[in-house]
């Protein structure tokens, strides 16, 4: 059976920069959710949640004991916390975006 | 080392430059600490240090390092705790003097502050002209002006002045993790190359160095994440052994909380590559860490290990970026958003038609409408909505018309533009490269504080 539902019920993300990179942390729940994420959260679907902002290849690494998953996206940032004009610079906003992905 | 202790305690005083004070001093008076350690310095505070040391030789520290001392002194001196930070900024030699005029004014014993210095390396960039990696062209080929370089320090420079029996430490560019780590390495005798252990003590130093990050608070979410008392959020501490392993916890009766997750959030914030982060002490490795809840608000974590340092240090550059102007206006109600949309065409056109600002340096927002998302989730009707349109100019003046001219929106329209603010600040623009780390070299310079 394939269920459906929301990142905001499986998982806590948190992100950081580093440059032009948005660094996504995701910490799923419990261990269900993290054998869920851990087939259906590759790094192809966040990529594709992330859309025209990704510039490159999105690398995921997974902490299987925490648990909890690292996903990099290079060029998310554009310009960097102190070239881009953006409001949130270091798109620490941008965390949340990724708990309206339907998983 | 100054004696055998088998557990450091290490607390956490700031995590950011405009930290709050009020934790850090509940810490100092109530926690028992032996170094309370400060993080004070971002990539752009650093910068802006060296902007304001340009114009007043006396500045370049953080603005809230005597407010912060005043708070702790009397409660360091009297529990022994030895402060560490790197609040020095673009002058630690300043700050160090700041520090022991208010020793000679508020402790109890004598004060001996350490200023660390050497991480200035603006002469040595200059000459060996590395290649900058935001553009990936040498130093020399950038036209703007470079107002400072600064190369991320490690813990060894800081074993010194622990060495020389300071109370306290002011360091520059000193990385965040190795505030923490250069304690650990002074008290338990680690090397340049226990590398295993060093690296445990820089994930000890990493899950502090956020301070409230660490106790619930930027973790909390009412709904998900729901953490009591926010308003007082305790910051953590760490009881740290010999082998670099650790329990975290934070004051009784202080606000937030301190579980394994709000652990395992703050291991993975800011670390791409979890299996090397790359500190100028270590490449720790943290893939092998695990959280064990010990106690209520108490955390053990295990597992951390390392790999041999880089032979680089990270430069931090920070270039003259001309003037950035910002103005902002709202709008609510029916067709929030395509007034919003109106507006911020009109500001772009007169911009650029009167005020002969370059299209590409025009930038317009709709906050409310999804403008922190960037266009990724953008919502066509917002109840409310505030136009945000800032650009980056070479003269102040240009800067000064992008606020200008949102605020005439007020009587010129469209209908119902409330709240305009405007603002002009100078740009400094934060670029990185590498340098030899043998063209770096840190010194310390004693002070003593009479009392």
């Amino acid at each position: 059976m394939t269920v459906v539902v929301s990142l905001d019920l499986l998982a806590d993300v948190r992100t950081g920069d580093k440059g032009d990179t948005l660094i996504l942390a995701v910490l799923p729940r419990d261990d269900a959710a993290y054998r869920h994420l851990l087939f259906r959260l590759t790094p192809a679907v966040v990529s594709s949640h992330f859309g025209r902002l990704v510039i490159g290849d999105v690398r995921r690494t997974v902490m299987p004991q925490l648990p909890g998953f690292v996903f990099e996206l290079p060029g998310v940032l554009g310009g960097g916390v102190t070239g881009s004009p953006s409001l949130d610079g270091h798109g620490k906003t941008l965390s949340y975006h990724l708990l309206s992905l339907k998983i | 080392m100054s004696t055998a202790r088998t557990t450091l305690r290490l607390g956490a005083g700031a995590g950011f430059a405009g930290d709050r004070i009020d934790p850090a001093q509940d810490l100092a008076e109530h926690g028992k600490l032996n170094y309370l350690i400060f993080e004070c310095l971002g990539e752009r505070t650093v910068a802006t240090g060296h902007a304001r040391r340009l114009l007043d030789s006396t500045a370049g520290y953080d603005p809230l390092l005597e407010k912060r001392m005043r708070a702790v002194f009397p409660h360091t001196t009297a529990s022994g705790t030895t402060v560490v930070t790197n609040a020095g900024g673009a002058n630690p030699l300043a700050a160090a003097e700041l520090v022991a005029r208010i020793a000679a004014e508020v402790s109890i014993g004598s004060a001996r502050v350490a200023a660390v210095t050497g991480d200035d390396v603006l002469e040595q960039v200059l000459r060996h002209d590395p290649v900058v990696w935001e553009t990936g062209r040498p130093l020399s080929e950038h036209s703007e002006e470079l107002v400072s370089a600064n190369a991320y320090i490690g813990a060894e420079a800081v074993i010194p002045a622990l060495d020389l029996g300071a109370n306290v430490v002011i360091t520059g560019r000193l990385a965040d993790p190795s505030l923490y780590l250069a304690p650990l390495a002074f008290e338990f005798g680690w090397q340049p190359t226990d590398y295993a252990t060093l690296g445990a003590g820089t994930a000890v130093g990493h899950l502090l160095e956020c301070a409230g990050q660490l106790t619930g608070g930027y973790y909390a979410d009412p709904v998900t994440k729901p953490v009591s008392n926010l308003a007082f959020l305790g910051f953590p501490f760490a009881d740290v052994q010999a082998d670099g392993s650790a329990v975290f916890g934070k004051l009784d009766g202080s606000g937030g909380t301190l579980t394994t997750r709000t652990c395992a959030e703050q291991l993975l914030y800011e670390v791409g590559d979890p299996a090397a982060y790359l500190t100028p002490d270590v490449a720790a490795d943290f893939t092998g860490v695990s959280f064990t809840q010990v106690g209520l608000n108490r955390v053990a974590v295990d597992g951390a290990t390392g790999g041999i340092r880089p032979d680089e240090l990270k430069v931090t550059l920070g270039f003259r970026g001309g003037w950035l102007g910002e103005g902002q206006i709202s709008y609510a109600g029916p067709r929030a958003l395509q007034r919003a949309e109106l507006a911020g065409e009109i500001v772009s056109v007169r911009l650029r038609e009167v005020h002969g600002l370059d299209a590409e340096n025009i930038f317009v927002e709709f906050i409310g409408a999804g403008a922190a998302f960037r266009g990724l989730d953008f919502r066509s009707d917002p109840h409310e909505v505030r136009l945000r349109v800032t650009a980056q100019t070479r003269s102040f003046e240009a800067a000064d018309a992008v606020g200008w001219e949102v605020e005439s929106l007020y009587t010129n329209g469209p209908a119902a533009g409330g709240g305009a603010r405007r603002s002009v600040t100078e740009v400094l623009s934060i670029r990185s490269c590498l340098i030899p780390r043998h063209l770096v070299t840190t010194n310390v310079h004693l002070l003593e504080g009479r009392s």
